[in-house]
């Protein structure tokens, strides 16, 4: 890894580490994972179900919450700040910043998932559910899910305020969460140029859905392997794509 | 091989909604000689932080060439000889002193022994001993300035650029501030500072280039400039009477007592000092006084350079008075 891009994200990761708001997030984030015991108590059913499911559910938010909040002021904070300055007028290419960045906010990512992952699974086992190996996949493709709405936070602050970068990336992640219902309504788009459009929009838009594996994974059922694999590409094509989108558009940002 | 090159460098900022042009440089030539320390001299607006900006690749020129020991200041193999020092700098207020010269260290792929020598000794360089586990955050504006130096200087660049470094220092930080760059010329770096601080430039500075609104308008060596410019001979006499002196030059000043006569050639000097002498009359002082830098600054503002120098805006009639204007008080 090049020294600029390592150092780079080694700072990000960091800052996020030394942010309040991160650490109040993940505290939340634990928080509603445990009082999942407490509608598990208020529901009738399979307890252990109903504590996976809520469990899984606030973890799912509140990393997603943390993706997005530290996502939108990445950029746009060093650039408001000037802080730029000092690391674009090193050896670093504005390339190099992007892939920094988008790195260091995956392992801030990484870290936050982990730490909710690993109290969720001692959580679990502590209420008799022992190791459920496919809970851990679940936090696999929750993580392969937040990097896409990384990268997605990550190409709007390259460019846009946070308000805007907010809007544009819950807007984002919310039409990704339903986008795959595209299929069963497409017959009911009859214009042909609107037609046009909304296939289109249907291929650009990223499929969040494709990373939910949640009814599988609390209602015991089996997971196809190939639908893991296709997601894992899925999401390596899309970062990929949105990254090297947000660097060209990097690359032709003047600091004034 | 020059230090650094720039040649018809233009640059122009479009507005956001109407897509105005402003043509913020028009054409910059300039030339930075290795070890010599280079003062980049305009008023705010003329351009400065721009060309600096364009020299960094933070900006992208619309024309011209930059280069940096002979390589295109574009590539990143050339910004690893340059240490840079941002107007009214902003670091990161969650690192302490020691993890920001880490961080800029770390940027430039330097071994992890030397760079822990080189923060050690940057620290103490620019007097943060004490402060460098301290949050920036709690930083005064003046330690600040001295950290932005200290992360400029931590690959040891062979090109050292600042932006206005005087900018937010006390006078005790100005002075250790130019202790440290003639300690760097010593060196041997090259160093170029852009700055509107004519005092703290004419301390300093071996070449000078004045910009104004976007191009270069006077360039050379400070003591040539100052030397071709206008010079002045200030006589200070007493014990003469006025009438006597009239005689000798009809042009003169009184002030507390002492006639102040102001010559314009160095030949009409020693005819009137004879002269008042002669009269029985003491001469107090003859002082030469040629342009400073400021004078220079203002003519060009004003300009033209063979424009008399202008009134110094302080009032106290000092070296930029116009020659030969001594009036009757």
């Amino acid at each position: 890894m090049k020294p600029g891009v390592k150092g780079i994200a080694v700072n990000t990761f960091r800052e996020s580490a030394r942010n309040k708001m991160f650490y109040l997030l993940v505290f939340f984030g634990i928080l509603f994972a445990l009082s999942s015991k407490l509608v598990s108590f208020l529901t009738l059913g399979d307890a252990m179900k109903v504590l996976k499911d809520t469990g899984l559910a606030a973890i799912n938010f509140f990393c997603v919450l943390i993706a997005i909040f530290t996502g939108i002021n990445l950029v746009y904070k060093e650039i408001e700040k000037k802080t730029v300055f000092n690391i674009l007028s090193k050896p670093v290419s504005r390339d190099e910043f992007i892939i920094g960045k988008f790195l260091g906010l995956a392992l801030t990512m990484l870290t936050a998932l982990g730490a909710m992952a690993v109290i969720f699974f001692v959580f679990v086992a502590f209420n008799g559910g022992g190791f459920d190996a496919k809970i851990a996949l679940y936090f696999f493709m929750l993580f392969l899910e937040l990097l896409v709405i990384v990268a997605v936070s990550l190409f709007f602050s390259s460019f846009t305020t946070p308000i805007l970068s907010f809007i544009f990336t819950v807007s984002i992640y919310l039409i990704g969460q339903i986008i795959w219902t595209y299929n069963e309504f497409k017959g009911l788009v009859t214009v042909p140029l609107w037609r046009a459009f909304t296939q289109a929009l249907y291929y650009l838009l990223p499929n969040l859905h494709k990373f939910n594996i949640k009814n599988e994974v609390v209602l015991g059922m089996a997971i196809n392997p190939w639908s893991i694999l296709y997601a894992v590409l899925y999401a390596l094509a899309y970062v990929l794509a949105l990254l090297a989108i947000t660097i060209l558009v990097f690359r032709r940002r003047e600091f004034q | 091989m020059k230090a650094l090159e720039i040649k018809g460098l233009k640059k122009t900022f479009r507005s956001n909604f109407l897509l105005k042009k402003y043509n913020i440089l028009k054409g910059i030539d300039l030339e930075v000689e290795k070890g010599e320390i280079y003062g980049f001299l305009g008023p705010n607006g003329a351009g400065k932080t721009t060309t600096i900006k364009c020299m960094l690749g933070l900006l992208i020129p619309d024309a011209g060439e930059i280069l940096v020991d002979g390589q295109p200041a574009a590539l990143a193999t050339a910004r690893r000889r340059i240490g840079f020092l941002p107007e009214n700098p902003y670091f990161y207020d969650y690192l302490t002193a020691r993890e920001l010269l880490f961080f800029s260290a770390a940027l430039f792929d330097l071994p992890a022994a030397e760079v822990r020598e080189r923060v050690a000794a940057l620290i103490h360089r620019v007097g943060l001993s004490g402060h460098e586990d301290l949050k920036l955050r709690k930083f005064s504006k003046g330690m600040i300035q001295r950290l932005g130096l200290a992360q400029a200087l931590v690959n040891d660049p062979e090109l050292l650029i600042l932006d206005e470094p005087f900018s937010g220092l006390d006078p005790v930080g100005r002075k250790d501030l130019r202790t440290l760059i003639l300690s760097l010329r010593e060196a041997g770096k090259t160093i170029f500072f852009s700055s509107h601080i004519l005092q703290d430039m004419e301390l300093m500075v071996d070449r000078v280039g004045i910009i104004l609104e976007g191009a270069i308008r006077r360039q050379g060596k400070l003591s040539e400039l100052i030397s071709r410019s206008t010079q002045y001979c200030e006589i200070v006499c007493d014990r003469i009477s006025e009438k006597t002196l009239a005689q000798i030059q009809p042009n003169f000043a009184c002030r507390d007592g002492q006639f102040i006569i102001t010559l314009a050639s160095d030949a009409d000097v020693n005819l009137v000092v004879e002269s008042i002498i002669h009269n029985s009359g003491r001469i107090v002082s003859v002082t030469p006084v040629k342009m400073t830098l400021e004078d220079i600054f203002f003519n060009e503002m004003a300009g033209g350079a063979n424009k008399p120098p202008t009134s110094r805006s302080d009032g106290t009639g000092g070296p930029n008075r116009p020659a030969t204007t001594g009036d009757r008080q």
